[in-house]
C-alpha cells in the first residue's frame, strides 16, 4: 500500500504526518519513507537514517551530428518546450537545460542525426532508520525539473514486497513535481491548516487529486487556531476529516528540535493510530 | 529588408514591447515597401523556451534584426545562429522603433542583456515544470 502525504499550502506539517505516522506503524509494520520534495527533502532531519546507497539521475539529451541533419524540422516541430531549433539543414541548435528528456526529436529524425547523451539532474539515496526504509531524491541546484528525480524515488521502491507500507512525502503545490509524487498511490492524505489559505490552496490540491482520480482525506494541522471556513468547506465537499492536530507551541518546539511527537507526546500517538485506521477503512 | 519590432498592440502608434520572448505581437516591417504586418506571438504562453521559439519564428520571417528592449541568453544564442541582429531601445511606439531604426540612433547588441525568465515575471503566470 502506497500512502502520498500532500498539500496544497506550504508549511502546514506533511513531513510532521508523514513521519510520526510512520513511527506509529514501525511498530507493527514494514514501513518505507520516500522523501519527494526533491527540491528541499527534509525527512531525513526527523528520521535520522544511516544513508547506505545512493545513484545519479539524469535524463537524456540530444547531442546533433550536424552532417546527417536533412533540415527537414521534425526535431523543432515535435519538442514542447523549444529546447532544439533546427536552422535549415546542418545546422540545429539545442538548449539542454530546456530539455525534458522525452526522447521525441531522436525518435522522429528520420536520418538518425540525433543521439542521446546523459545529463545529470540529481541524485537518490537510500538507507535505513531502525526498521524504517528511507529513501529521498536531491534535484540539483539550478536544475528546474523535479519530476524525474521524483520518480526516480518512486521507482527505486518498485518490486518489494506488497506487505511494505509506503509513506510518500510529497512537495508543497500542486504543480508537475506533486503530481508526479501522489500518481498511482493508494490514497492521499491531505494535510492543511484552519487559515483563509490553508483552504484556499486545500480546494486546489482537492481539484488535482480529484483529476487524478485517487481517494483522499484531510488532516487537520494546528488545529484551533484560524476559523470555520475550513470545516464548512469539507462539510460542503463531503471530505473527510481524517485527524485533527491540535495547535500547541510545545509540539512547534519539538518539530522545531527535530523531534518525534509521537515519542514525546503519548496523546499524540492514539491520534496517528486513529489516522491510519481512518485510512485504511477509505484506501482502495 | 525585413525587421522586426517587438509591440504590445497591433499598429503603428502602440508601445513597443520591451520582452523579446514572451512579447504580445511582433511588428513585421518591410523597409522598401513600407509594409508593416503584425503577427502574434505563440510563444506569449509558451512551457519554456519562448525566446527560443520566438528567434525560429522570426528566422522563418526572414527579417535580418530585430528592435526590443531586453534578450536572454537562449534569445541570444538563437538571434546570433539564425543571423539575426538585435538593436535595443527603452521606450517608444512602433513607428519611434522604425524611424530610430532607419536614422541608425539603435544600440546593437551581441550576447544576453538580461537573465533567463525576465519577461516571464513581467506579468503574473502560472509555471509548469
Amino acid at each position: 500500500m502506497i500512502i502520498s502525504i500532500a498539500s496544497g499550502k506550504g508549511g502546514t506539517g506533511k513531513t510532521t504526518i508523514a513521519v510520526n505516522l510512520a513511527l506509529t506503524l514501525a511498530e507493527t509494520e514494514s514501513v518505507c519513507v520516500m522523501d519527494c520534495d526533491v527540491e528541499e527533502p527534509n525527512v531525513h532531519l526527523f528520521l535520522k537514517p544511516r544513508f547506505e546507497g545512493s545513484s545519479k539521475v539524469t535524463i537524456p539529451i540530444p547531442i546533433v551530428d550536424e552532417e546527417k541533419c536533412n533540415g527537414c524540422g521534425k526535431c523543432g516541430e515535435v519538442c514542447a518546450f523549444n529546447a532544439i531549433l533546427p536552422l535549415g539543414s546542418h545546422h540545429v541548435l539545442t538548449f539542454p537545460e530546456l530539455c525534458h528528456g522525452c526522447g521525441g526529436c531522436t525518435l522522429l529524425c528520420p536520418t538518425g542525426a540525433i543521439q542521446e547523451e546523459p545529463l545529470e539532474i540529481g541524485m537518490i539515496e537510500w538507507g535505513h532508520a531502525g526498521s524504517i526504509s528511507h529513501i529521498h531524491g536531491k534535484l540539483n541546484i539550478g536544475s528546474p525539473l523535479a519530476p524525474p528525480v521524483v520518480n526516480a524515488v518512486k521507482n527505486h521502491t518498485k518490486g518489494s514486497s506488497p506487505n511494505v507500507i509506503s509513506i510518500i512525502d510529497a512537495p508543497p503545490g500542486t504543480s508537475c513535481p506533486v503530481v508526479a509524487s501522489v500518481s498511482g498511490t493508494d490514497f492521499c492524505v491531505l494535510v492543511t491548516e484552519p487559515t483563509p489559505f490553508g483552504l484556499h490552496d486545500l480546494s486546489l490540491a482537492v481539484d488535482m487529486v480529484g483529476e487524478l482520480g485517487i481517494e483522499f482525506g484531510v488532516v487537520i494541522n494546528r488545529a484551533g487556531l484560524g476559523n470555520g471556513g475550513l470545516f464548512d468547506y469539507c462539510k460542503a465537499e463531503n471530505i473527510p476529516i481524517l485527524a485533527e492536530i491540535p495547535f500547541d507551541r510545545k509540539y512547534a518546539k519539538c518539530y522545531a528540535r527535530g523531534g518525534r511527537f509521537i515519542e514525546e507526546f503519548p496523546e499524540i500517538k492514539k491520534i496517528f493510530q486513529d489516522l491510519w485506521h481512518a485510512i485504511c477503512v477509505r484506501a482502495k | 529588408m525585413k525587421i522586426a519590432i517587438t509591440a504590445q498592440d497591433k499598429s503603428l502608434d502602440s508601445e513597443f514591447d520591451s520582452r523579446f520572448g514572451r512579447c504580445k505581437y511582433f511588428a513585421i516591417v518591410d523597409l522598401e515597401t513600407e509594409e508593416c504586418n503584425f503577427e502574434d506571438n505563440e510563444a506569449t504562453t509558451a512551457l519554456g523556451g519562448a525566446g527560443v521559439q520566438s528567434a525560429q519564428f522570426l528566422a522563418n520571417s526572414g527579417v535580418s534584426s530585430v528592435v526590443t528592449g531586453h534578450v536572454g541568453p537562449n534569445a541570444s544564442r538563437a538571434l546570433e545562429a539564425a543571423g539575426i541582429k538585435v538593436f535595443v531601445m527603452e521606450s517608444g511606439t512602433v513607428q519611434d522603433a522604425i524611424s530610430a531604426y532607419k536614422e541608425r540612433t539603435l544600440r546593437q547588441v551581441s550576447g544576453a542583456t538580461t537573465d533567463s525568465h525576465t519577461g516571464l515575471n513581467m506579468p503574473r503566470r502560472r509555471r509548469r515544470s
